[in-house]
Formats: C-alpha cells, sequence, structure tokens
C-alpha cells in the first residue's frame, strides 16, 4: 500500500500505578490494537472512558501522558517505525509531520504568549517556513477557520477570546506547519451544543480542504461519523470492531457497537399535563450579589409542573437552568415572584420551610461523586433521610435502605461500602435512592447524566423512568442534552440567557414553527447520521438566504 | 497594561500601609495594657513607692494611651524613635548601625541561598523521583526539623573549632576591613543560607513542578520543542511570578531567623539588640525593633503579591 | 478501616518508634535517671563515662539525667500549648467556615494582621511585659500559633463546605451540629491530624529557640533550649554538651514529621472515585 501513512501493530501500552498503601504495579491499559490509515483519510477512535482511546491517539506521536508506556507492538509513520527513534527523531516529527488539538485549548495555549507566536511557533522552529511565511499561512487558516479579524486575531492573548475561538486557533496552529498528520483529542467536548456545530463544521473543511490525515477521539459516535471516513471502536483498550464509518453506524456487527449506536434512542409517550400542578413557579427574578453591582441571572420566569410528571428545562452553559434549581430548593431566594408547592406557598428561604417541603423537593446532582460524603457508607447515606424525616432505627432502617436498593437494582452487598469503591454509574443510583428514600413528590435533577458515559447515563434514564411509574414522583430536569429531553420528558422549557423562550408539552416544541433560539438549538444536536452535519449547514445557510 | 493593573497594585500598597497602622498599634497596645504596671516591673518588687511613681513621669505613662500612641507614631515618622530606659541613650543611632549590620548579614545569606535554591530546585524537577529529588526531599524533612541553633553550633564546633576555619565570634565594628568583615560573617551567613535554603527549594521545586505538568507545557513538547527551549519559552515566564514569591517569602522568613543566628554568633545585629533589651524589660526599645521587623516582614510580603499581580498576563493585558 | 502495621512506610514506623520512645522517656525520668537532676555530681563538662553516660554539663551534673528531664518539660509546655492552639484555632476556624459573614470577616482579617508580625518577634514584644512563667509560655505560644490553625482549619473546612454533599445535607434540613461533626470534621481529620504533628514540632522548636535567648523555661529548671544556652560555652573548648540537648530537638522533631508526612500522604482524595464504570 503505497499511501498508507499511518501503521500501527500490535500496539500495548502500560502504565505504572502508585494506590495508597500498596505497593506500585503496572497495569496494561491498550492490549494488542492495530490499525492503519491512509493519507489524506480520518479515522475515528471511538469508547468510553477507560477505552484507551486517547491513549492509543498520542502513540503517533510517540507520547505517553502522566507515566504512560509503549511496551510492545509497532508505529510505522511514512515507513519508519517511530518507537525505534531517539530523541531528536522524536522531535523533528512532532509538530512537524504528526500536530495535536487537545480537548481543553484554553488548557493548552501559554498564557504568557500572544496567540500568533504560539500558532506559528512549531511551523518555525522546524524550519518549514519562515517567520512572516508562516504568518501569512496562520492568517489564512483563521480566515478559513471563520475567526473574527483573522488580520488582528494572533495579537490577542489566549484569555481574550471565546473557547470555540480557541479551540479553532488551536486546529490553526496544527494545520500551519502543514503536517501528515492531526490528532484531535475530544476537540468539541467542552463546547456548548451550538458552538460545537460550527467548529466541526470548520475542523471538517479544513481537513478537505488540506488533504491532511487525522485521527478523531472522541465519546460521541455522531460527532465522530460526521468528520470520519473510518471508525475504530474501543472498550477497555481493546479493539472490539473496526470499519467504514457507514458500516459502524448502519450495520455495527458487534453488540457494544449496537448498543452505543442505539444510545440515546429510548421512547417516552408524553403524558398530557394535568390541572393542579405539584410545583408552580410564577414570575421569579433572580441576582447573584446585593445592590447595584447584582448580576441578574433569571428574568421573569414562570413554569408548572404536573404531579408525577417530568419539566425538561434545556439550555446551554449560562442561560440560568441550574440558577433555577437553586431558587427553587432555597438556597437562592428570589428577588421577585412567587413559588407554589402541592397547593401551598413555598417559603423564599431554605431556613424558613417546614420539615414536609424539604422532604417532599429532593434534589440529585450532575456529580455524584461529590455528593456523596467519602466518609459515609452506603447504608449512612441512604439510612440518613429515613432517621432524619421518619426517625426509622435499626432493623426497620436497614430494611428500608434494602429495599430501596432494590429498587434501584443494586441488590445485595452495597451496604457496608464506601462512595470510592462504587462506578460512575452505581454512585448516581445511590444518589437517587437517597432521593427517593424522602418520599419526595418532586425531585429536581441537576444534569444527574451529563458526566456518565453514555450507556450508563441510558440506564439510568431507564431506571428514573421507571421510578417514576412506581412511584409517580415528579421530574424537574435539567439539562443541555436534548436527546436526553426527548428521552424524558413530558413538557420541556427552553432557556436563553435567564429567560424562558419556549414552553410546552414535549410534542409543542419540538415541532415547528420554531423561534430563533430553539430553531439554532435543534439544528445543532448531532444525529445518529451519516450526513447529518452537511444537511444541517445546509438548512441553516438556506435559512438566512431566506431572511 | 491599564489602568485596572495600577489600581490593584496601588490598592494592594494601601493595604500594606492599613497593615502596618494596625500592627504598631498592636505592638503599642500590647505593651500597655498587658497585666502589670510597666515602672513596677521594670525596677523590680523591692522597688520604692517614689522610685515607681517617677519612673512612671518619666516615661509619660500618666497620659491616656492613645496620646502615647501618638506621640510614639510621630516620633518615629520624624525619625525620632525615643529614650532607651536601660541607659538613657537615644534609641535611633544604635539601631540604626545594628540594623545596617542586620541587613548585611541577611543580604549575603540571600546571595548564597536564592541561586543556590533556585538551581537545587531545578535540578530537583529534572531528576524527579530520582535519587537526587529523594535525597533532596529527605533533607529538606530534616532542615525544617532543626533548631537554628542546632545548625550554628554544629558549625561552631566542627568547622571554626575542630577545623579552625573562620572565627566562632562574629565581632564586627565600624570601618573595619571588607575582608575581615566578610569573614566574621561567613559562619552566620552559612547558618541562615541552610536554614532557609530547604524551605526554599522545596518551594521552588513545587512552582516549577506545577508549570511543568500544565497542559501548554505537553503542548510544548508535542510540539517538538527542546527541552532548553521550552523550559525556557513556556515554563520560565508562568514560574518566575511563583519562585519571586517564593523568594520574597523566604527573606521575610530570614528577618526572623536572624534573631536567634545573632545569639549563637553574638552578632551586633537588630536581633540581638532586641533581645537584649527583652529581658531588661527595656519597653520602648522593644517597641521599636518589633515595629522595624514587623516592617521588614509586611514589605517583603507586599512586593510578593505586587510582583505577582504585575506578572500575571490575565491582568497585564485585560479583555 | 484498621491499619496493620506492615502497610505503614517504614520511615513511618521509624517516626512513630522514636516519638513513643521520646514520650516513655520523659514519662519515666524519675525512674530512669541514674542521678538528681540539680545535684552536682562530678567535675564541669566531664567527657562521656561509665559513670557518667553523655558527660556531665556547666555546673558538674548529669548530663543524661538534665536532658530526660528537659525532655519533659519541653515536652509538657509544647503539648499544652498544641492543645491549646489547635482547640482555640480549629473551633474558630470551623466556625467561621460554616457560620460565614461578618464573624468570618472580622476573625480571618484579625488573624490576617497577626500573622503579619513574624511569630518571633511577636512573642519577644510580649514577653518584654508578661512575667515569665510556664503559664504565660504556654498561653502565649498557644495563642500566637493558634492563628495557623485557624486559618488551615477554615481552609479546609470551607472546601469541604462548598462540596454538594454538605449543599444535600443543608437541603435535607440538617442542622450545622450535624454538618460540621459528622459531614465536615470526618473529611477534614487526615490534614489536621498531619498539621497536629507540624504544629507540635513548630512548639517545640518555639520554645526551645525563647528558652535558647534566655526568654523561655528559667532556671534551675531547663528545658533543652535552655540546656544548649547554659552549656553553648563549651562549644569554642571544643566540648559538644551543647550538641546533646540540640540534637534531642532534631531527633524528635524529625521523627514527628516523618510521621505527620505519612498521614498527610494518605490523606484520600476527597472525590475519590475510580472514575466511570
Amino acid at each position: 500500500m503505497a499511501d498508507t501513512l499511518l501503521d500501527v501493530k500490535n500496539l500495548r501500552i502500560e502504565a505504572t500505578v502508585y494506590p495508597p498503601d500498596e505497593p506500585a504495579h503496572d497495569i496494561t491499559i491498550v492490549d494488542d490494537v492495530s490499525f492503519s490509515l491512509e493519507k489524506g483519510k480520518v479515522l475515528g477512535l471511538i469508547g468510553e472512558s477507560g477505552a484507551g482511546k486517547s491513549t492509543i491517539g498520542l502513540s503517533p506521536m510517540a507520547y505517553g501522558r502522566g507515566g504512560v508506556r509503549i511496551t510492545g507492538g509497532k508505529v510505522m509513520l511514512n515507513g519508519r517505525d517511530i518507537l525505534k527513534e531517539r530523541t531528536r527523531g522524536v522531535r523533528r516529527l512532532r509538530g512537524k509531520e504528526v500536530c495535536y488539538v487537545a480537548q481543553s485549548a484554553a488548557a493548552a495555549f501559554n498564557p504568557a504568549h500572544k496567540l500568533m507566536d504560539q500558532v506559528i511557533e512549531a511551523t518555525v522552529r522546524h524550519g518549514s517556513a519562515g517567520k512572516d511565511e508562516a504568518k501569512k499561512r496562520a492568517v489564512d487558516l483563521f480566515r478559513r477557520l471563520g475567526l473574527p479579524e483573522p488580520e488582528r486575531f494572533g495579537n490577542r492573548y489566549p484569555h481574550q477570546v471565546s473557547g470555540g475561538q480557541l479551540q479553532r486557533a488551536m486546529t490553526a496552529m496544527a494545520l500551519c506547519s502543514r503536517p501528515d498528520l492531526i490528532i484531535f483529542d475530544e476537540p468539541t467536548t467542552a463546547l456548548d451544543v451550538t458552538t460545537q456545530i460550527d467548529v466541526l463544521a470548520a475542523i471538517k473543511d479544513a481537513i478537505r480542504d488540506t488533504g491532511v490525515a487525522a485521527l478523531y477521539i472522541t465519546h460521541d459516535l455522531a460527532v465522530v461519523a460526521q468528520v470520519s471516513d473510518d471508525i475504530l471502536v474501543l472498550r477497555h483498550g481493546k479493539k472490539v470492531e473496526h470499519g467504514t464509518a457507514r458500516q459502524i453506524i448502519e450495520d455495527p456487527q458487534e453488540q457494544y457497537t449496537r448498543d452505543l449506536v442505539s444510545v440515546r434512542s429510548i421512547t417516552h409517550e408524553e403524558k398530557k399535563p394535568g390541572d393542579s400542578p405539584i410545583l408552580s413557579v410564577k414570575n421569579i427574578t433572580a441576582a447573584y450579589g446585593k445592590g447595584p453591582a447584582a448580576v441578574p441571572v433569571l428574568k421573569d420566569v414562570s413554569v408548572d409542573i404536573t404531579a408525577g410528571q417530568t419539566l425538561a428545562v434545556v439550555g446551554e452553559s449560562g442561560s440560568g437552568k441550574s440558577t433555577l434549581a437553586r431558587v427553587i430548593t432555597g438556597l437562592l431566594p428570589p428577588r421577585e415572584g412567587e413559588i407554589t408547592f402541592d397547593g401551598r406557598p413555598l417559603a423564599r428561604r431554605l431556613g424558613s420551610r417546614s420539615r414536609d417541603d424539604l422532604r417532599e423537593l429532593q434534589m440529585i446532582y450532575q456529580m455524584a461523586d461529590t455528593a456523596m460524603n467519602p466518609r459515609h457508607t452506603v447504608r449512612t447515606i441512604i439510612g440518613r433521610p429515613l432517621e432524619f424525616y421518619f426517625n426509622m432505627r435499626g432493623k426497620e432502617r436497614d430494611a428500608r435502605v434494602q429495599e430501596l436498593m432494590d429498587e434501584i437494582e443494586l441488590g445485595n452487598g452495597f451496604l457496608d461500602r464506601y462512595p470510592a469503591e462504587l462506578s460512575g454509574g452505581q454512585k448516581q443510583r445511590i444518589c437517587i435512592a437517597r432521593a427517593l428514600a424522602a418520599k419526595p413528590k418532586l425531585i429536581i435533577c441537576d444534569e444527574v447524566t451529563s458526566a456518565l458515559d453514555p450507556l450508563v447515563a441510558d440506564g439510568i434514564l431507564k431506571l428514573l423512568l421507571n421510578l417514576q411509574k412506581i412511584e409517580n414522583v415528579a421530574y424537574l430536569f435539567i439539562t443541555h442534552d436534548i436527546a436526553t429531553v426527548r428521552a424524558i420528558a413530558d413538557s420541556i422549557a427552553v432557556m436563553y440567557r435567564g429567560e424562558v423562550v419556549r414552553y410546552g408539552t414535549k410534542s409543542e416544541v419540538l415541532s415547528p414553527p420554531f423561534d430563533d433560539y430553539t430553531d439554532l438549538l435543534l439544528a445543532s444536536v448531532p444525529e445518529m447520521k451519516i450526513g447529518w452535519l452537511e444537511e444541517a449547514l445546509k438548512r441553516r445557510s438556506m435559512e438566512s438566504a431566506g431572511n | 497594561m491599564g489602568a485596572g493593573i495600577a489600581k490593584l497594585v496601588a490598592q494592594r500598597f494601601a493595604l500594606g500601609v492599613l497593615l502596618l497602622l494596625a500592627v504598631s498599634v498592636v505592638i503599642f497596645v500590647g505593651t500597655n495594657i498587658l497585666p502589670g504596671d510597666v515602672a513596677q516591673s521594670i525596677l523590680g518588687q523591692s522597688a520604692t513607692p517614689q522610685a515607681v511613681a517617677n519612673l512612671r513621669e518619666s516615661l509619660g505613662l500618666n497620659q491616656p494611651t492613645y496620646v502615647r500612641y501618638f506621640e510614639w507614631l510621630g516620633g518615629i515618622l520624624h525619625g525620632n524613635l525615643g529614650t532607651a530606659l536601660s541607659n538613657g541613650q537615644p534609641i535611633g543611632p544604635e539601631l540604626l548601625s545594628r540594623l545596617g549590620n542586620t541587613l548585611f548579614l541577611a543580604f549575603w545569606a540571600a546571595l548564597v541561598a536564592v541561586p543556590l535554591s533556585i538551581i537545587l530546585g531545578l535540578i530537583a524537577v529534572r531528576h524527579r523521583n530520582g535519587f537526587i529529588d529523594n535525597l533532596i526531599s529527605a533533607s529538606t524533612l530534616a532542615a525544617i526539623s532543626l533548631p537554628e541553633f542546632f545548625i550554628g553550633y554544629l558549625l561552631i564546633y566542627f568547622v571554626a573549632v575542630r577545623l579552625g576555619w573562620f572565627t566562632s565570634v562574629a565581632t564586627v565594628y565600624q570601618n573595619m576591613p571588607f575582608l575581615d568583615r566578610m569573614n566574621a560573617i561567613a559562619l552566620p551567613a552559612a547558618t541562615l543560607t541552610l536554614v532557609v535554603l530547604a524551605q526554599m527549594m522545596r518551594m521552588t521545586r513545587a512552582a516549577i513542578l506545577n508549570v511543568m505538568q500544565s497542559a501548554y507545557v505537553e503542548t510544548a513538547e508535542l510540539k517538538g520543542l527542546s527541552r532548553f527551549k521550552i523550559i525556557l519559552r513556556h515554563a520560565f515566564p508562568n514560574a518566575i511570578a511563583p519562585i519571586i514569591n517564593v523568594i520574597m517569602l523566604s527573606l521575610a522568613y530570614m528577618v526572623v531567623g536572624v534573631v536567634v543566628i545573632e545569639v549563637i554568633f553574638v552578632y551586633p545585629g537588630m536581633g540581638q539588640y532586641m533581645v537584649d533589651h527583652v529581658a531588661k524589660r527595656d519597653i520602648p526599645v522593644v517597641q521599636d525593633c518589633g515595629l522595624i521587623f514587623a516592617a521588614v516582614y509586611i514589605t517583603l510580603n507586599m512586593l510578593a503579591d505586587i510582583f505577582s499581580i504585575l506578572s500575571n498576563p490575565r491582568l497585564r493585558h485585560p479583555k | 478501616m484498621l491499619l496493620s502495621l506492615r502497610r505503614i512506610p517504614i520511615s513511618a514506623q521509624v517516626g512513630i518508634l522514636v516519638t513513643i520512645a521520646f514520650v516513655l522517656a520523659a514519662l519515666l525520668a524519675p525512674v530512669i535517671a541514674p542521678y538528681s537532676s540539680t545535684v552536682v555530681v562530678g567535675d564541669v563538662w566531664e567527657p562521656m563515662s561509665a559513670k557518667h553516660w553523655l558527660g556531665t554539663d556547666n555546673l558538674g551534673r548529669d548530663l543524661f539525667t538534665r536532658l530526660l528531664y528537659g525532655g519533659r518539660i519541653t515536652l509538657f509546655i509544647a503539648a499544652l500549648a498544641t492543645a491549646l492552639s489547635f482547640t482555640l484555632g480549629a473551633s474558630l476556624g470551623f466556625s467561621a467556615a460554616v457560620i460565614g459573614g461578618w464573624f468570618d470577616e472580622v476573625l480571618s482579617r484579625f488573624v490576617d494582621m497577626i500573622m503579619s508580625i513574624p511569630t518571633l518577634i511577636f512573642a519577644l514584644v510580649v514577653l518584654s511585659v508578661l512575667p515569665s512563667n510556664t503559664v504565660t509560655l504556654i498561653v502565649v505560644m498557644g495563642i500566637l500559633d493558634s492563628t495557623r490553625v485557624y486559618r488551615i482549619s477554615r481552609a479546609v473546612a470551607v472546601d469541604v463546605n462548598v462540596m454538594d454533599f454538605v449543599e444535600a445535607a443543608k437541603l435535607r434540613g440538617e442542622g450545622k451540629i450535624w454538618v460540621i461533626f459528622r459531614e465536615i470534621l470526618p473529611n477534614a481529620l487526615s490534614p489536621l491530624v498531619a498539621e497536629l504533628g507540624l504544629r507540635f514540632i513548630f512548639a517545640i522548636l518555639f520554645l526551645s529557640a525563647l528558652s535558647f535567648l534566655g526568654l523561655g523555661v528559667q532556671p534551675p529548671q531547663s528545658d533543652w533550649g535552655g540546656m544548649v544556652k547554659e552549656n553553648k560555652d563549651g562549644i569554642v573548648f571544643g566540648i559538644p554538651a551543647a550538641l546533646l540537648p540540640a540534637a534531642a530537638i532534631a531527633i524528635l522533631a524529625i521523627s514527628v514529621n516523618l510521621v505527620a508526612d505519612w498521614v498527610l500522604n494518605r490523606t484520600t482524595d476527597l472525590k475519590g472515585g475510580r472514575g466511570n464504570g
């Protein structure tokens, strides 16, 4: 194969771990992974956390992050084994033949230097171009990547531009030295969905225009399907399936791949809203800080939740959706407006609420890790609300805890464990059980699935739906993810910059005619479909032409 | 760089001045309100009531505390540090020459300690988790556990007495030839260096390591830059502020360490002067010395903060 | 979670053993000591011998006996001062973190101010007017050092206090007592125990420095720092008597440091966990 650029054979990667109070030992992170990449093609590396995708992705740069070592196999780049190169050879390769785009460009740019100096640094250092030529290239790339004021953009410092712009600047930095291969390591994961689509399109265009090959690492199959020619599915450091993007998405062979493809396809029939809401939020205005310096975050927000149903509050970062939760729980008293709970007015401050108010309104957090006291056992974590609200002790309490453990499908053997001994999904289940223990009428779920891997998140959503049927509990579900909303909501409130811009039943909110923001939001959510990105962009340009 | 950063620096400076004023109040009030009659405790229990009353009069103790405070503070601001009780001499000239000696000692110790600790800190980072690094962290642990006088007397015992190098008593006097003076302060300066070295080295190591583990250094590494280039262009500009901070804090720490070391080597500095007069309960001297020590300490801390403000790119280039 | 001895690293084991040996020696001083600590039993600065294991001091008293009794005084004062600084500093630091508002503001600014005066200098200023006795020493050392404890316990408590599980407890309606003792304290314990070790070392070093300067424990009693002062004139004649109490301080300090270091290192990360799965 004449135009094979990268050929990885039987790659094996190990790391030494230093657990506290235990002798250090080696673990295998990547085991016997092989793949190859032709010039100008894009290979997607996909997997959940712990799949070893980033570790594999960095191997063409002969780089191991945090003490990780490549201990077996070959990495052939342009026909030579780079694992045999010495320091000098490796340095000539990095930044010249292979470039890297990190997940967090904000951290990857040096705060002390201007963007331009950093973008052209590798190009100049490796002698690919003189300083002026490199600057010209950079400006051209800034323009192509849709950065504002491309001539002057490079004069800014990293903290002076936005996250989406930095991500594009980092892509420009990688393209500037005209490498053969670029490694994109989750380049859009940290971005809001409406920003992600632009960056994604910019990356895809740049790859096409320059003919560079790429490894695209992500946990999001729908994203990788838009940019890749081929996809390699990884799990626990091993290969699961390798095929063309179309084959993986449309005709997956392995069960694990099928699970990944069908993720987020839970369907949930919406219920009609009832007359008497369990929670009614009326004309809430809230701000952080006091006096004239206060920062307004919620403006005249009104929503209702019917008993036993789910209201999804959707919005991007800065929309005020989490603040709404803080207002309802009483952590942030509103400046104006009223909250009615189960027909009675709810005190504005947490401190003035009755114990029944507190009990019937529970909360589940995004990070289950920090939502549980690491020094308490599962028995204490779930048992405490039973003691506190129902005065249950001893055997009675333990029996009820076990009942709850069965409800969250965890069963025996967990009661005396500490949170650190549980997996991410298990932790979130324990948090759900703790909320249920109070026999609440409403649970506020704040991004409860966004820190979890897709398959685990699906399990949590199914559990929540199931529990709603059994316990008749209502959810206020805060999320940035439209797929999650589709899966769980009965009604939806779309928030943008502190205001509810669209509110109604799920079918109303998700069918046209749309307002501008909801339209943009819906159109930006990647779909598990080859060619979605082009369609979405085409629709968008037609609309803007029509306006 | 704009008005924002100037404002921050001005604020920090104002805070330093305010702090110094507050400290002067604390020192003055602390020596006045505490139990016991100052005059009585100076003269001892056997003193006649008449003698005590005379002393009270001459100390101005019959005036309200706040009046005496403002007189004291006003005097200091005009360069008048008052009169020592023990010998009736003005404090100013004596204290000034003592302060000069102390700063001379601290200056030479710092001149050795600062570069040495930075170099050792860099070596520790370069060979992280290796033998040298472990040796350095072990010696740090030992060094912060050692009393100053242990280090000082070890040096005297082995270097001055056994080997016969340098002198064990660091006598200096006015118009002393420079080389003699250096010979006299060799051991106290060495002790002071050893006292602060480990701490400085550890803080330098942590500061550099913090920068070296950042994502932008990884980016530089993945650009194929040489080790030297990475440290010079990417690590150093970001590590300089924390390192200067370390230096300032260590210098501030030296100011305190110098007290015990001056006593060990009978060095005529301000620490020795203060300790002698605490024993004599000569309160005006103690107040003045305390204030000057605190002023040096506060100034160095303030400089450390101002430098980190000045070197922060986010503040230097606001949005 | 019982710790088996084998899982403790060798350095910490040594630290624990030596510390225990020092404490036992101090407690049992009257039993172990071969002579009286105040009686002259030989010539001035006799060398080490079978009769006087470590020789004699500047007045001809048995140095080994003096070391045992000196250790007793040193450990006693340092322990009480540390206990005082911890009780005061930790309770105020925790309260400031949980209560917040003006209480926190006033207390924190006050501590900032006290800490802007070097501890030794502050102690010298205060000791120039206070009567020289053990109670004064303990109180002055305890209060001055409590500012450090206040800072660290407040910082640790503030860190824990903003975690979601504390918010969850507040949303449940738990009172301040539960929040402080059941939610925050268990998570603040390890750093505080390590800090306790460091503060104890500091108290020993601080007391020794004061006594060395002649402002700490007053004769005829002597702690280790005082013994260094008594015997320091021998150094220039090549007599190492002053080095022994100084070395005792150093060895004890290093041992406690080794233990504190280990406690700090095994402090498990609050976020804990093995990631997702």
